[in-house]
């Protein structure tokens, strides 16, 4: 597969682990933000490759993880009205709410639908006036885009079944988040590619700056990861704290500037809760007050939600980089990915999913 | 009735002065015979069957016997490279003869949904036609039921296979032992990925086709050079990784694979990589795992390719004695990783 291969090829990935060796002088934490990297680095075994001088952690870039509970009962509240076709992407149809998933609701009875796209759901509302069509509306930088696209298309067609159920998020706030807390032990970034495609990387040059980190936007195949942690360790040896730019093939600093346009027009920044985290000032996107009427948190009142979460759960230590997930006294015991308690468990993307799935030994 | 297209037919009989499945082609009475006689036995008649009693008396010769049943309830009912019919064949083919078995009779139970165009059932009809000649293969009974509109998706098939087991023969997924090889018949993937991207109507991935087919052929040939196959199954529902994990436990050792050596075609990798789906762990229809002893494999591996099935038959890792129960796949770069078990359905990601 041309442009993916070339990025999967053994001999550049040991050319690129032995230059990682010659440059590592002492230790240094580097924390991949995004859910898939972390998966590429778990699925590739590069972990185990790296020199133990450099301590990889996993940050909170699982979009699945880090919607809180209370916006998934929210969904499984509005699934379950009789006029509602709620549609989603399948990531997050397994997810656990307080007591029930948008799975369990279906198999009560509710319309659940998976999508690939939310235009689908916006064909839906078009095939069925008769009926209510939410679409959730969940990921960081680089789902929103297209998600607003589709708020856009419906307004344009004069579709007034169709909404957004809205749980966006912003990458740059949780990294100042993550920076500013005294337990913080990060030294650098790996930033995720695929926001960066949509944002650039022109914002993240303020807190390399502030707070001496080099930030590197990353490409997701193993060549990419080794590479975009090559530049980071250069910076860090060197005392230098820059963005520094791996996912040329797709990343420029101003970003995208259509999508970022759509972004603006549909949604406006917030403050946010994140699941496991808690509230981080201006890290949400919820819809703007003249599209009120797309906004399926506003038209369907939901009363009386009241979140649970498991005690036992140390997936906001996971998010954060303070633990690794098998540091976690439920990890494999108490929670698995058939019994989870947090998201980061069931989340495809999920850090605990991935040590579960690929590097489960000490429990297996 | 040859030279039909299925595409376009439509049935002049007079059962049919209806076009869609009536109740009371379920009824038992006269609608029901008429199908049976006019759309049932015209595909799959043979002595056994034509007695149409209520159970086939066939010959049996001593020895052992292996018996499976299977229900078919794929949505669409045609996708690319196959359809519900002969996937309800060659899926019961398969899981007799992945003991070593030979296949001889099945057993066919319709269960029609009311409404039902007839051109769709004879659609299905003639590619289970086509596929029990393939397998060399006979239907000596069966049943038909009709049921109301919604309550059940447009056709269910169950069928049942049943077939005599060679002298010698003794195939089982407990029977694993360290050095032993693991050989896969081909790539993997195809026939789950054919179906979730017809089903999804993505069209980038409009030349991926199911693998469907029957591997009766495929297992004689590997018997023929040797008996001493420990182990044989074929991966559909969860895939490679779940066979392979199945076999691990039930006989607690090791599999240890090579993840370059097993094949995945560009345009099933392709599919795969853009929904966030592990080939591993997709369904397959027309392919079997080996685990055969290390002295035997190269053998066994040279006749597999000398079968159309089997051309792509390939050596991707081996049994070890240590990682318990677990399967471990080397990855390209040289590390190491665990390859689960599935925990349901595998979900297309967001992002």
């Amino acid at each position: 597969m041309k442009f993916v291969d070339e990025y999967r090829d053994p001999a550049l990935a040991g050319q690129l682990l032995a230059e990682i060796r010659q440059t590592v002088t002492r230790p240094w934490v580097i924390m991949e933000i995004c859910g898939g990297h972390t998966h590429a680095i778990m699925k590739n075994g590069l972990d185990q490759l790296l020199p133990a001088q450099l301590e990889l952690v996993h940050g909170p870039g699982c979009p699945v993880c880090v919607t809180p509970v209370e916006t998934i009962d929210r969904a499984v509240a509005i699934a379950a009205r009789p006029e509602v076709i709620f549609t989603s992407f399948g990531d997050m149809l397994r997810v656990p709410g307080s007591a029930s998933s948008l799975f369990m609701a279906k198999s009560t009875g509710a319309d659940v639908r998976m999508v690939y796209s939310p235009l689908e759901a916006v064909a839906l509302a078009r095939q069925h006036p008769e009926r209510e069509v939410v679409f959730f509306a969940v990921g960081f930088e680089t789902t929103a885009p297209g998600n607003g696209m589709a708020l856009l298309q419906a307004k344009r067609e004069g579709l007034t079944n169709f909404s957004l159920l809205a749980s966006h998020v912003l990458v740059p706030p949780a990294i100042r988040a993550l920076l500013s807390s005294p337990t913080n032990r990060v030294q650098g970034y790996l930033a995720p590619g695929h926001v960066c495609t949509v944002m650039g990387w022109q914002e993240y040059e303020s807190l390399a700056e502030e707070f001496r980190v080099p930030i590197v936007p990353t490409g997701f195949e193993p060549v990419d990861i080794l590479a975009g942690l090559l530049m980071a360790l250069r910076q860090l040896e060197a005392g230098r704290y820059v963005v520094e730019n791996q996912y040329g093939r797709s990343v420029s600093r101003e970003g995208n500037r259509a999508a970022q346009r759509v972004m603006a027009e549909v949604f406006t920044v917030r403050d946010r809760a994140w699941r496991g985290i808690g509230v981080l000032p201006a890290s949400g996107l919820v819809i703007r007050d003249d599209l009120a009427g797309y906004d399926a948190e506003r038209k369907f009142a939901v009363e009386s939600i009241r979140v649970r979460e498991s005690e036992l759960c140390q997936s906001g230590s996971v998010l954060q980089g303070l633990i690794k997930p098998d540091g976690c006294p439920a990890f494999g015991r108490e929670c698995t990915p058939e019994h989870p308690l947090g998201a980061t468990m069931v989340s495809g993307e999920g850090a605990c999913a991935a040590y579960y799935r690929y590097h489960r030994t000490s429990h297996a | 009735m040859h030279n039909l297209n299925p595409e376009d037919f439509s049935c002049p009989l007079p059962i049919m002065e209806y076009e869609t499945i009536q109740l009371a082609h379920g009824s038992g009475g006269r609608l029901s015979a008429e199908l049976v006689s006019r759309l049932f036995l015209p595909r799959f008649g043979n002595e056994t069957l034509n007695r149409l009693e209520d159970q086939a008396v066939v010959d049996f010769s001593q020895g052992r016997l292996a018996l499976t049943t299977d229900s078919f309830v794929v949505d669409p009912l045609f996708f690319p490279g196959g359809d519900i019919g002969d996937l309800a064949i060659n899926g019961t083919v398969n899981d007799v003869c992945m003991s070593g078995a030979t296949p001889l009779y099945l057993a066919a139970a319709f269960i029609i949904e009311e409404g039902l165009p007839l051109s769709i059932l004879h659609r299905v009809l003639l590619s289970m036609e086509n596929a029990v000649k393939g397998a060399g293969v006979q239907i000596v009974t069966g049943d038909t039921k009709v049921v109301n509109r919604g309550c059940c998706d447009k056709l269910f098939i169950t069928t049942t296979g049943v077939g005599r087991v060679p002298e010698g023969v003794n195939i089982s997924a407990a029977k694993l032992e360290a050095g032993d090889k693991v050989i896969l018949s081909g790539t993997i993937a195809d026939h789950g990925m054919a179906i979730l991207t017809s089903r999804e109507g993505l069209s980038f991935a409009s030349r991926v086709q199911s693998d469907t087919a029957p591997l009766n052929g495929l297992v004689a040939e590997m018997l023929r050079v040797s008996p001493l196959i420990h182990a044989m199954r074929d991966p559909t529902r969860g895939g490679l990784a779940t066979t392979l994990n199945e076999f691990a436990a039930s006989s607690r050792v090791g599999i240890m694979l090579e993840e370059a050596a097993v094949p995945v075609r560009p345009e099933v990798r392709g599919a795969c990589e853009v929904l966030g789906i592990d080939p591993m762990y997709v369904a397959n229809e027309g392919k079997l795992v080996a685990v055969v002893p290390a002295q035997v494999a190269d053998k066994i591996v040279a006749a597999m390719r000398s079968h159309p099935l089997g051309r792509e038959a390939v050596i991707i890792g081996e049994v070890v004695a240590d990682k318990q129960g677990l399967v471990v796949m080397r990855t390209t770069l040289g590390a190491q990783r665990i390859v689960d078990m599935p925990v349901g359905e595998q979900l297309p990601r967001i992002c």
